[in-house]
């Protein structure tokens, strides 16, 4: 049993697909992040899911699914501005991975100065 | 050569028959053919395989589901191999979970009524051995002798 099972939590869908359990979090999120299989929450509960995984922030509850190999899929709230800072944390780093890379540098160019200008290029 | 090389065998919900019978067989296979394997499920999975071969003469070694998944993750521990046994979209987010934190070559083993539907999911880096078998696990089993270890 994970730890999650011993926290107090809210069950929002239960026993469904995880692609319906994904989008509910997608709906239903102030925030949502995406995350790969495995990746580590609260104690020892590793996310298991179909990439990418969506997990969101509402208020101050995280919610995630959570699967069972005999009842399907799950979404789950638990309280935990910790985690949800981690997963900003983990957001801002990535945004600052790709600036480093450049991955922003052609959308810094300034756009075609009229319709005709798109096809000179 | 395959001495020395490690297979895991993740057994999904067991509500269907042929699993248990294809796990054994499948574990036998592999190991006459020098594969060390690792069967793991949930708590009523293992129960089910230790009753069904008491003095581990099928499979010499069983492993918590969620356990395995943890060591895989922190990377304690790999496999050469890995057979992800699915009848429900619960087992295909498992092979998923697998395909992304595993180096090992990927099996998904898809069967149960809705075998075919079920496939059609699995679309991530996975060979399919599939066969709607629920009862009779002779169709399975087929599938499971065509592939080349």
């Amino acid at each position: 049993m994970s730890c999650v099972e011993q926290m107090k939590y809210t069950i929002l869908l239960e026993k469904t697909s995880f692609r319906e359990a994904r989008e509910y979090i997608e709906k239903n999120s102030d925030e949502v992040y995406y995350v790969e299989p495995g990746y580590k929450i609260f104690k020892d509960y590793y996310i298991i899911g179909v990439p990418p995984v969506a997990m969101g922030a509402r208020g101050k509850e995280l919610l995630f699914t959570y699967v069972k190999p005999c009842y399907g899929a799950f979404v789950m709230a638990i309280d935990s501005e910790e985690e949800i800072e981690r997963l900003r944390e983990r957001e801002r780093e990535k945004i600052m991975a790709s600036l480093k890379k450049g991955g922003l540098k052609d959308k810094a160019e300034p756009g075609p100065a009229s319709f005709g200008d798109m096809w000179k290029k | 050569m395959t001495q020395g090389k490690k297979a895991l065998l993740v057994m999904g919900c067991p509500e269907v028959p042929v699993q248990m019978s294809i796990v054994l067989y499948l574990s036998n296979k592999l190991s006459k053919a020098g594969y060390d394997v690792t069967a793991a499920g949930t708590d009523a999975a293992v129960k089910l395989l230790k009753v069904s071969d008491p003095e581990s003469h099928y499979v010499q070694k069983t492993a918590d589901l969620d356990q395995i998944i943890s060591d895989v993750v922190e990377k304690k521990i790999d496999f050469d191999l890995c057979f992800v046994f699915m009848h429900s979209d619960a087992g295909m987010t498992y092979g998923a979970t697998f395909s992304a934190i595993s180096k090992a070559r990927l099996f998904a083993v898809i069967f149960g009524k809705n075998a075919e539907e079920l496939a059609n999911t699995v679309d991530y880096p996975a060979e399919k051995i599939m066969a709607k078998a629920t009862h009779n696990p002779n169709p399975l089993k087929i599938k499971v002798d065509k592939v080349v270890l």
